[in-house]
């Protein structure tokens, strides 16, 4: 497998010649990879994709598609197939003629084109609807075809920008799903944009978070999820608890991190020395109440408001100086004394607690 | 189910039908009441001129009324011989009662229409006949000039007897029904009118072809550009709309003559000779020029309100699945703008094929369309059934163009904004 099937070399992007979009970005891509990019709005995501679709030309640097240099080939010689926002099916088409239209383009003869429509149609479970006009499919089929229309040409790499931003939560589910197997099956490369999270952690091989223009953090799911490299990435994704503070001391894989009256151990991510200003991550399910002993960090707070959310319950407790301490807890038995206004005591390891840079 | 059980009622008793009824009377009365000022408007504005149009471009009662007992008297003439004596008392009679009204000239204009000449010898008649003597009017009338001895005369004469006539129609197309009845053209150098409509159709086709080629660009620019900039563009686009007609017209006769703007500059960089400067004004090439200048904006804006919904990530879309841009426009783009094309082609077209001030003051000769004959025949000779025969044919013309559209594009894909 190419291990640089795409690669973003030292791209800059700026729109007006005074602030840069794309800062320096250094991206690889594997062949056969789901990667997202994923960041809030007006973080360069969107940019770097349409760079790559050739719809923008980056300022400064190389993009190489499978060891070629790309920057100079107009977007229809490039070969790569994409899903727009808005589907953008061609809506005075019917589905067939929307899935001819790239294979009509590169000249393929009629029956050839017709079996790969067929297989197209068939793999986003859409067959029987090839003489529909777009407007006459639901916002999800529509989806479909868009998907089905930018794999029918064969191509080497997808692109699919915030496909499923318009569709309903249960279909957004099933969708994602849907777009994953899909990848599986067929293998192709997955470069996909999103502001939402979640659809990123359950599709993606790889996610690069962005923000502020560059790539924060670029890893696996459950990585950036466990493993945030910075107090971005761990604000960004999921739902994290944070203590402001100064480092005392570092010793043996652990930091003494002084806040407010108490100090309390963490672990040591971008943190070298004493003195340094930090921020440390706490992820919500890692905290316990009715903590065990072996624990190393055991504090007391105040329990300030209890959410009911059916599955589990989220408290809020005002802990170390921090009134937006959230805590999960299951909602089971042996958890019915929470109530507001009580002291309660929860523990973490300090693991756990990712001591990172002060941002 | 049976009837009882469908008979529902509301809660004082009252049959839900009725009740539902009597309520939606009276939003239907309030909707009506809304809509009246506006449907008297348009039944006294349009529906009433344009029915006068119809009744008076088909009326010939004039010449009827005139000579009542004329025609009662010609009934039973065969019209190939001379008439009798009946004929000629019948109409001694009539124009005796013409003259006493002092309408006689009014009969003379009238039957010159049908046939010239008749001019000189009725006034020569009024002359005559009052030393007329009684009994023997034939011999007296046709000792008066020798073409009230001509048959052809009392032909013309008779022609006139029915109240309703097509003639007008039949003139609007240089047709004319002969002695023996028959529609024949008028000789070819007198064909005047075809000349016209045919001019009409051409100039208002190129006018719209022109305003078609240089809106399209235009509309697309403004769907594209960002606001600030498209904002700028369309206050250019409309600045003709809030400048009157005539001036606009007349600033391009200021540029377009012979000492004008244009031929100055062509002079100044050497493109024409200072004693050969090309004629730009009184001629089609004028009547181009400003009418398309005019036109522009209601070719503008249908084509820009179309464009605006067009997403611009279809384009993309098409160049991404591999079209060049070529090819992704006209596969597309294009087909997707044309209810705006539609739109903007059929309302040039019309309000070009009725153009009236600016070919009357920049047309010339050769420039002018069929509403300045209309106007001519308005203001000139006063002829206004043909004139409204004419604006009749026009606006059947314009119809004919609207069904031809909805046949082969339907009306329904038509977007003005």
């Amino acid at each position: 497998m190419n291990k640089e099937f795409v690669k973003f070399d030292k791209v800059d992007k700026s729109y007006d010649g005074k602030t840069l979009v794309v800062k320096d970005l250094q991206l690889d891509i594997e062949e056969g990879e789901f990667v997202t990019m994923l960041g809030p709005s007006g973080s360069g995501k969107t940019t770097c994709l349409m760079m790559l679709a050739g719809f923008e030309t980056p300022t400064h640097g190389e993009i190489y598609l499978n060891g070629k240099a790309i920057s100079s080939i107009p977007p229809h010689k490039r070969g790569i197939g994409m899903v727009f926002q808005n589907y953008a099916l061609f809506p005075h088409m019917t589905v067939y003629e929307n899935l001819a239209f790239p294979l009509r383009v590169r000249k393929i003869p009629k029956d050839e084109a017709d079996k790969k429509i067929d297989k197209a149609l068939s793999m986003v479970s859409l067959q029987g609807f090839a003489d529909r006009m777009p407007g006459q499919l639901s916002g999800g089929q529509q989806q479909r075809v868009a998907v089905a229309r930018s794999l029918v040409f064969d191509p080497q790499l997808v692109l699919m920008d915030e496909p499923l931003g318009a569709l309903d939560k249960n279909l957004r589910e099933s969708m994602q799903y849907e777009i994953k197997h899909i990848h599986e099956s067929i293998g192709v490369t997955v470069v996909y944009v999103t502001h939402d999270q979640s659809e990123a952690l359950t599709m993606s091989n790889r996610i690069a978070v962005f923000n502020d223009g560059k790539v924060q953090q670029l890893s696996s799911p459950d990585e950036l999820y466990e493993k945030p490299v910075n107090s971005f990435v761990a604000e960004f994704i999921g739902e994290n608890n944070t203590f402001a503070g100064e480092v005392s001391d570092v010793s043996g894989g652990k930091c003494k991190v002084k806040i407010a009256n108490t100090e309390i151990l963490a672990n040591p991510i971008s943190v070298k020395g004493k003195g340094e200003k930090t921020k440390i991550s706490l992820r919500p399910e890692r905290a316990l109440i009715n903590p065990s002993d072996k624990m190393d960090n055991i504090h007391s707070g105040k329990i300030e408001e209890v959410i009911y959310h059916g599955d589990h319950t989220r408290v809020r407790i005002n802990l170390l100086g921090n009134n937006q301490f959230i805590l999960k807890v299951p909602n089971s038995s042996a958890n019915m004394d929470i109530k507001l206004g009580k002291d309660i005591k929860i523990g973490w390891n300090s693991e756990d607690a990712r001591a990172l840079d002060p941002k | 189910m049976s009837s009882e059980t469908k008979q529902i009622l509301t809660t004082d008793g009252i049959p839900l039908e009725v009740s539902l009824k009597k309520a939606e009377r009276r939003n239907k009365i309030k909707a009506f009441l809304l809509v009246a000022p506006l449907l008297l408007f348009l039944i006294i504005t349009y529906v009433f001129p344009i029915g006068d149009m119809l009744l008076r471009s088909v009326d010939d009662k004039m010449v009827t009324e005139m000579l009542p007992k004329t025609f009662k008297a010609m009934e039973k003439w065969d019209g190939k011989e001379l008439p009798e004596e009946e004929v000629f008392e019948a109409f001694y009679l009539d124009f005796r009662q013409l003259v006493d009204d002092k309408r006689e000239g009014k009969l003379s204009t009238q039957l010159n229409y049908t046939k010239n000449g008749f001019k000189s010898i009725i006034k020569k008649l009024r002359r005559k006949s009052k030393n007329f003597e009684e009994g023997n009017y034939k011999e007296q009338i046709m000792a008066v000039h020798k073409r009230w001895a001509d048959v052809e005369y009392w032909k013309a004469i008779k022609r006139r007897a029915p109240a309703i006539t097509g003639q007008k129609y039949l003139k609007g197309m240089d047709m004319y029904k002969n002695e023996s009845g028959e529609i024949v053209s008028v000789e070819e150098d007198r064909r005047i009118h075809r000349i016209l409509w045919l001019r009409t159709l051409e100039i208002a086709f190129f006018v719209t072809l022109f305003c078609f080629l240089m809106a399209y660009p235009i509309a697309h620019l403004l769907a594209t550009l960002p606001m600030k900039y498209s904002n700028l563009l369309m206050i250019c686009v409309l600045l003709p709309f809030w400048t009157s007609l005539l001036v606009r017209t007349a600033s391009w006769m200021i540029l377009l003559q012979q000492q004008g703007v244009v031929n100055d500059f062509f002079v100044g960089i050497g493109l024409v000779a200072d004693d050969a400067r090309p004629e730009m004004m009184y001629n089609k090439t004028g009547t181009y020029v400003a009418m398309t200048q005019i036109l522009l904006p209601f070719m503008v804006l249908p084509l820009y309100s179309v464009m605006k919904t067009i997403s611009p990530s279809l384009m993309r879309a098409g160049k991404s699945l591999g079209g060049t841009p070529i090819v992704a426009f006209w596969k597309v783009y294009f087909p997707l703008t044309i209810p705006g094309i539609g739109a903007g082609c059929l309302l040039c077209f019309i309000l070009a094929i009725g153009y009236y001030i600016t070919p009357a003051l920049v047309g010339g000769a050769s420039g002018t369309l069929i509403s300045n004959q209309i106007a001519f025949h308005m203001k000139s000779t006063l002829d206004w059934s043909f004139a409204s025969a004419m604006g009749l044919m026009l606006l059947s013309g314009v119809l004919v163009i609207y069904w031809l559209y909805n046949k082969i594009v339907g009306i329904d894909n038509i977007k003005l904004g």
